[in-house]
Formats: structure tokens, C-alpha cells, sequence
């Protein structure tokens, strides 16, 4: 896939929003999403406590990256594992690559990693002849339709089951038109449980690194990630730098905001915590020889750049959860892939223009600053103010359309002269008072299009305070 | 206690019987109400868009103009946060802001807040929506957002249910953007307008009659939907229930304050004020929520 064609966020949105009935069905989706967050949130008295305290932890971790990643470093390779230094995709891509290459890996499985889609891992270790499956249902259902996730938890949230059993009928040989979620999720378990068997490498993301002890924590709904590093000898996992936290306790905060904020369940269904590669057995009796590898991949691509930025530094706080996207009324409306980014939606529209500021112009704009999103970020980034802040970002590096800023600038011209602004008023008002209804409402008027302009009064507020009070005031 | 009143552009040109009505309140709570006629515009379009060098000089204007009052205040959430919470990147160390950024209350706040009113009085025998401007809301905390869970006051809707007979509908959204968002409306229209008939659906199935609300944007957008889809609801600016304007009978709404004036007349010489109307539509609403819990 690589890098993808520049698409303006409103075209691609109002393509989706065209199929109203599909629109109404995603929104609503990803709506009891939102409320299933909103009774598990209820259900801790010290939700917010939680958040502040995960914000701090957060902040406090990132402006001391430096020698956390250190004491990561120095901590895992104590427990074994091997840890690789990426500056961008690229790099990261070469070193997964080499490992693979170094075990004769021909088979990879794979659990949810949004940095390897960040990197565009699959398609660099299939042009290099390797097989890379996705494990996660939701990602398996869109690898498998040559589609990006539209969402970073839900992957598959803007597919029908309908669709599913589709491309599970073409692909897996379930029966035509069968589109019982039961049925087609135990095709899609049976079909993965050969790609498991099979595999001679196991690749994951991670959730939290823990720079105290230089454990990894990955956390699935599915089992996934488990079954991935287990089978195989051979586990690689891929980590933003920004993922660190600094001790074991800390990870209790974070562990019970994620999966209520991301799917409205108390903790997700598997947490497992990696430290050091696999051993015959770690029980009493067992050996503890390690019998297998772990890699462990730190990435920078570009983080350390948003690391030093004052205003977008609070955004390396994310723990993806995805809850923005859940509660974000134009992400609902507009689809994940509207976005044209890797990850979508609030979150999406703060990194993407970070790492590429002219291709992603449209989205800091793709939002009606509704704040939201600031109010259910677990970590409390304040994602509405960095979208504000991105368009002054924009605008100063001359990257905002020269349409809007013109208007903005003249707009600014008039409402510095307020002899003129009333003028101007007065004479847009009778212009629409006599204006033949097909005159307004011409092609330009975007306003119009779907909505009646206001009806004109005759006079303003300053006309009826200058006849009905301005002889009363004071100066 | 003399206030400066801080009027909306819009509203200035658009809805002036909003302002009007903002007057006739504060001035029934003994407050007495200045209109300094050289304000324009706060620069929250420009703000918004990004272009802060546009928008700078209109934050400047304003602290110099709203200089000699102790209190300024304005019916919008919107053009208050603006001040309140976002003049901070446009005022450097050395230019005084005269205070304005702390001194300046949206109307019920101020009512609320510094006012302490507890009563409204009058009557508006109506279902009233309100839909919670999302500024006033989330920016101004003049209630308590959905998505928090820290108790708050709802400011707003503990005032209109001062006022007898005023019904406040259950919406199942309560406090969902309506898709205004300033050139949001227009850049993104059509994720716009479809937030906005969402938002409609939402208070016709609570069986409201009017839509009620801080900020005269959300309305505006809202209103001219109603009034493309023909629509049987009314928007009404929290000012003008507030003051005791009648529900606007006519299909355009309120903003044709003559119209509402001459009603006012007749409705004085009529024995008894007509029966209101009170739609109700049936929704096709959540036919397909059970479903989707399996499609992910």
C-alpha cells in the first residue's frame, strides 16, 4: 500500500455520508460503544482520579524519555530479550527484516500493532517474499479485502457481517450468504489456528513497556498475542518509544482505563506480560532455560519531534484506546477511512499532520470543535486545543488555502471598522431581502445547499439600541 | 451594577430580538445594561480557522472597548469561551486585557453565578429540547458533560425550570454536537448538516416543541434545516425563553421578531392563549440497534 494519495477529508466524508442508511449504522455502532464506556466509567468513583493520575504519570515519563528508555534497555536485556533501536519505518522495517531473515522465518503471525501499519511492515516483509497473517479477527476480516483498518481498535467496525461472510465465502469457503457472526468467527478461528500451528515467528505490539523491570504488556481481547508468541520461538515486538511507564505499580492505572475507555469492558480479556523470551518452564519444578527469542523493536518515527514541541508534546501520552473515535460526532459520521491516515479520527488528526503536514492539511479542520474528545481521553490529552493549534500551525507555515485565508483577512479588515461592519450588514440584509430565491441559492452557497439561510431582519441590535436606549445612556 | 454588553456579530445582523432580549432580562434583575456600539466581532471565525494574525487585532479592539466595565457580558457560550479560554494566544505579557478574559459571563452564568438568581419566574407552557452548546458546555462548564464524572450544576437548565409550565424533554443524547462548529458548517457540509438532522431527530422523538439554547449558531444551523425539511419544530435563544417571549407559532421561527410582536398583541386581546402544538413522530430509530453487536 505505502504512501497514500492525498484526499481532502470533506470529499471522502461526503462520500460516506451519501449512504445514509450505512452512515446511520456506523454511527449508532460506534455510539453503544461510547455508552458501554460511559457505564463503565460510571462504575469507578475514581474515574477521574484515574485520569489526572495517568495524565501525570504520562507527562512525567515523557519529558524524562531519555533515561527511561535506558533503564528499559538495561532492564530487558537482563531478562534476555534483545533489544533493537529504529530511528524511523524504515529502519524499523530493516531490522524486523533481518531478524526474520537471520531464523529463516518464511511464515509470520501477527497481533494487532498500529506501529506496524505506521510502518507499513506487511507489504515491505511480503515483497520480501515472507507471508504475514493478521491474528486479530477485525484485522484478519480487512487484510483479507486488501483494506486498511478504519479504526484502531475495532479494525473491521465499517464492514457489515454481511460483507464478512462475503469475503469469508471467497477466501475461507464458509457457505455463500452466510452471515451469523457465530459462524463465521469460528471459520475465521479454525482457518487461524492452521496459520498458528504453521508460523515460525510471532510479531505483536506492545501496549506498555515497564522501564523498572523491562517487561512488555500487550493486551488482546483475543487471545491473540498469546497464542502468537508461544507457538513459534521466535517473538518480535515492535514499541513506540512513548509507550514506556516507569514502574510495575503504574501499569494498574493505565490497565483500567484502557479497555473501559476503549470497549467499555472492565479489563480486556487477556493482559499478558512478557519479560524475557519464552522459558521451558517458569514453574518450581521447570528448568527456566529460555527455549526461545524476544526481540524487542523501539521506534522513534517522529516522536522525538513531537516530544519537542510545547504545544503537541501531550499527545505522546495516548494509549490508543480509540475511545475519540467512539465519541467524535464526525468520525462517526465520516468513517475511518475519510481520514486517509493510519490512525483516524482526533487522535489521527494530531499525529498525521506531525509527520506530514501538507498531506494531512484537511483534518485539524475535519472537526467542529466540539471538545468531546479532550473530555473522554483517558490521559486527558486536550485533543480539541491541539486541533485548534494545529490549524494556527498550518496557517503560519502557509499551508491553510489561500481561499480561506483571504477571507479570514478581509473579514478581519471589515470588523476592525464598525462603521463599516453595520454598513456592510445593513446592505447584506436588503441584498437578501430582494434577492430572487434562485440567486441565493446558487452553487457557491455552500451554507444553502442543505440549509436555509437566516431570515433578515429589518433593523439590527445597534439600530434598536440606538432608537431605544442610546438616548438614555450615559456617554 | 452597569454591564457592558457583548453582542455576537451574528446576532447583531441575524437575530437581533436575542440581544434585545439579553437587555430586557438583566435589566428585570436591576442590572444596568451598556452597548458600547464601536464592539464588532470577538475574531473567533478567524481563531478557528487558524489565522491568528486576523484575528489578534479583533482581541485587542475588544479588551480596549470593554475597558470601563466590571463586568461584561454576552448571550453565547461560544464568543465567551472565546474570550475567556482562547484570548490567552493573542494578549503577550506586556498588553493588558483590562481584566476581560476573567470578566466576561455568558448570560445564564452570569444570572447563575454572579447574580445568584433563583428564580426566573413567568410561564412557558411548552416540551423545550435544550440542546447544551457544546463551548458553553465543555469549554465554560456550565453543566456537566456526558463523557466526565464529576457532578456538576447544569446552569442553563436549572433556570428554565424556574419557569412555570416549561417541560424539559429527555433527549438520548443529551449534550451531541450539532455540527455548526463555525466554518466547520460550511468546509464540511455534509458531515454537518447530517450531525444536525441527527440532532433534530433526537428532540422530535422527545416530543419537544422548541429547541432551546445558549448559543444562536447551533440554532441557526438547526433552523435552517427545520426549515428545509419542513420540519415542525422551533428554535428559541435561551434569552428570549428567559425574557418571556412567547413560542414563535410561525413556521419560520423566531427570528421574525415583528411578526412575534404583533402575535403578542393578539394574543392580549384573545381570551385564552391558543393550544399548543405538540409533535410527535414516530422514528425508525435503533431497528438496527440490536445488531451490531456482532459486526466487529
Amino acid at each position: 500500500m505505502g504512501a497514500l494519495p492525498i484526499v481532502e477529508h470533506p470529499a471522502a466524508a461526503a462520500k460516506f455520508v451519501a449512504n445514509r442508511e450505512r452512515m446511520a449504522w456506523h454511527d449508532k455502532a460506534l455510539w453503544f460503544v461510547r455508552e458501554k464506556r460511559d457505564r463503565m466509567a460510571h462504575s469507578l468513583p475514581e474515574w477521574e482520579w484515574l485520569r489526572e493520575t495517568a495524565s501525570a504519570i504520562k507527562q512525567h515519563t515523557i519529558a524524562a524519555l531519555p533515561e527511561y528508555l535506558e533503564q528499559f534497555e538495561a532492564a530487558a536485556t537482563r531478562q534476555g530479550a534483545h533489544v533493537h533501536w529504529a530511528a524511523d519505518a524504515e529502519e524499523h522495517n530493516r531490522i524486523v527484516l533481518r531478524i526474520l531473515e537471520e531464523h529463516q522465518v518464511r511464515r509470520v503471525v501477527k497481533s494487532k500493532s498500529m506501529l506496524t501499519e505506521e510502518c507499513h511492515l506487511n507489504p515491505f516483509l511480503e515483497r520480501h517474499g515472507i507471508e504475514v497473517v493478521d491474528t486479530d479477527l477485525g484485522e484478519r476480516i480487512v487484510q483479507l479485502r486488501h483494506e486498511r483498518p478504519s479504526h484502531i481498535v475495532l479494525p473491521a467496525i465499517h464492514i457489515k457481517k454481511e460483507e464478512v461472510g462475503d469475503t469469508f465465502h471467497e477466501h475461507l469457503g464458509t457457505e455463500a450468504g452466510a452471515a451469523d457472526p457465530q459462524y463465521l468467527t469460528e471459520a475465521a478461528r479454525g482457518h487461524l489456528r492452521d496459520k498458528f500451528l504453521a508460523a515460525d515467528a510471532g510479531i505483536t505490539g506492545v501496549n506498555f513497556g515497564i522501564a523498572e523491570t523491562g517487561g512488555i504488556v500487550v493486551c488482546t481481547n483475543e487471545g491473540n498475542a498469546d497464542l502468537g508468541t508461544s507457538l513459534p520461538p521466535l517473538h518480535i515486538a515492535c514499541m513506540g518509544i512513548e509507550k514506556l511507564i516507569p514502574r510495575a505499580r503504574d501499569l494498574g492505572v493505565f490497565t483500567r482505563l484502557l479497555a473501559r475507555s476503549a470497549t467499555g469492558q472492565p479489563i480486556t480479556t487477556y493482559t499478558s506480560h512478557f519479560h524475557g523470551p519464552l522459558r521451558e518452564s517458569d514453574g518450581p519444578e521447570g528448568s527456566g532455560r529460555t527455549s526461545g527469542e524476544l526481540h524487542i523493536v523501539l521506534v522513534d518515527n517522529g516522536r522525538t519531534r513531537i516530544r519537542d514541541s510545547q504545544e503537541f508534546r501531550p499527545a505522546l501520552g495516548c494509549i490508543r484506546c480509540g475511545a475519540c473515535m467512539n465519541t467524535c460526532p464526525v468520525y462517526r459520521r465520516s468513517g475511518g477511512h475519510s481520514y486517509n491516515a493510519v490512525v483516524p479520527g482526533p487522535i489521527g488528526s494530531v499525529l498525521s499532520p506531525a509527520a506530514d503536514p501538507a498531506a494531512h492539511q484537511s483534518l485539524p479542520s475535519a472537526c467542529s470543535l466540539c471538545g468531546s474528545c479532550t473530555d473522554v481521553c483517558p490521559v486527558r490529552i486536550p485533543l480539541h486545543h491541539q486541533l485548534l493549534a494545529w490549524r494556527r500551525e498550518l496557517a503560519s507555515r502557509r499551508l491553510l488555502p489561500a481561499s480561506k485565508r483571504w477571507a479570514m483577512d478581509a473579514a478581519s479588515q471589515l470588523m476592525r471598522h464598525p462603521r463599516l461592519f453595520a454598513a456592510a450588514g445593513w446592505l447584506g440584509r436588503q441584498a437578501l431581502r430582494i434577492t430572487p430565491r434562485f440567486l441565493v441559492y446558487n452553487r457557491l452557497n455552500t451554507w444553502g445547499r442543505r440549509r436555509e439561510l437566516p431570515e433578515p431582519p429589518r433593523e439590527s441590535f445597534r439600530e434598536w439600541w440606538k432608537q431605544n436606549r442610546e438616548s438614555q445612556s450615559h456617554d | 451594577m452597569r454591564v457592558g454588553l457583548f453582542v455576537p456579530c451574528y446576532i447583531d445582523q441575524f437575530y437581533p430580538d436575542v440581544a434585545v432580549a439579553t437587555v430586557e432580562v438583566l435589566e428585570r434583575f436591576g442590572v444596568e445594561v451598556d452597548f458600547p456600539t464601536s464592539q464588532t466581532c470577538c475574531g473567533q471565525p478567524m481563531a478557528n480557522t487558524g489565522c491568528a494574525e486576523a484575528a489578534r487585532p479583533l482581541a485587542l479592539r475588544a479588551a480596549e472597548i470593554f475597558a470601563p466595565y466590571t463586568h461584561v457580558v454576552c448571550p453565547s457560550g461560544s464568543c465567551t469561551s472565546m474570550v475567556r479560554n482562547h484570548y490567552d494566544a493573542y494578549f503577550s505579557d506586556e498588553e493588558d486585557d483590562h481584566g476581560l478574559r476573567s470578566k466576561t459571563f455568558e448570560l445564564c452564568e452570569f444570572l447563575h453565578d454572579v447574580l445568584r438568581v433563583e428564580s426566573i419566574g413567568g410561564s412557558f407552557p411548552h416540551r423545550v429540547g435544550l440542546h447544551q452548546s457544546c463551548h458553553g458546555l465543555r469549554e465554560l462548564r456550565l453543566g456537566w458533560s456526558s463523557e466526565t464524572m464529576t457532578a456538576r450544576d447544569d446552569k442553563v437548565s436549572r433556570l428554565l425550570r424556574t419557569i412555570e409550565g416549561l417541560e424539559l424533554v429527555p433527549l438520548k443524547r443529551p449534550d451531541e454536537c450539532c455540527g455548526f462548529g463555525g466554518t466547520f458548517a460550511v468546509q464540511e457540509a455534509d458531515v454537518s448538516a447530517a450531525m444536525g438532522c441527527d440532532r433534530i431527530e433526537d428532540h422530535l422523538q422527545a416530543g419537544a416543541e422548541v429547541i432551546v439554547a445558549g448559543d444562536m449558531s447551533c440554532l441557526m444551523h438547526m433552523q435552517g434545516l427545520l426549515r428545509r425539511n419542513r420540519q415542525p419544530l422551533q428554535v428559541m435563544h435561551v434569552a428570549q425563553v428567559l425574557a418571556g417571549r412567547p413560542l414563535p407559532s410561525d413556521r419560520r421561527g423566531a427570528i421574525r421578531e415583528r411578526e412575534v410582536a404583533a402575535e403578542e398583541v393578539a394574543a392580549n386581546l384573545r381570551p385564552a392563549a391558543p393550544p399548543s402544538r405538540t409533535p410527535r413522530r414516530e422514528t425508525a430509530e435503533s431497528l438496527e440497534a440490536t445488531k451490531l453487536q456482532g459486526d466487529v
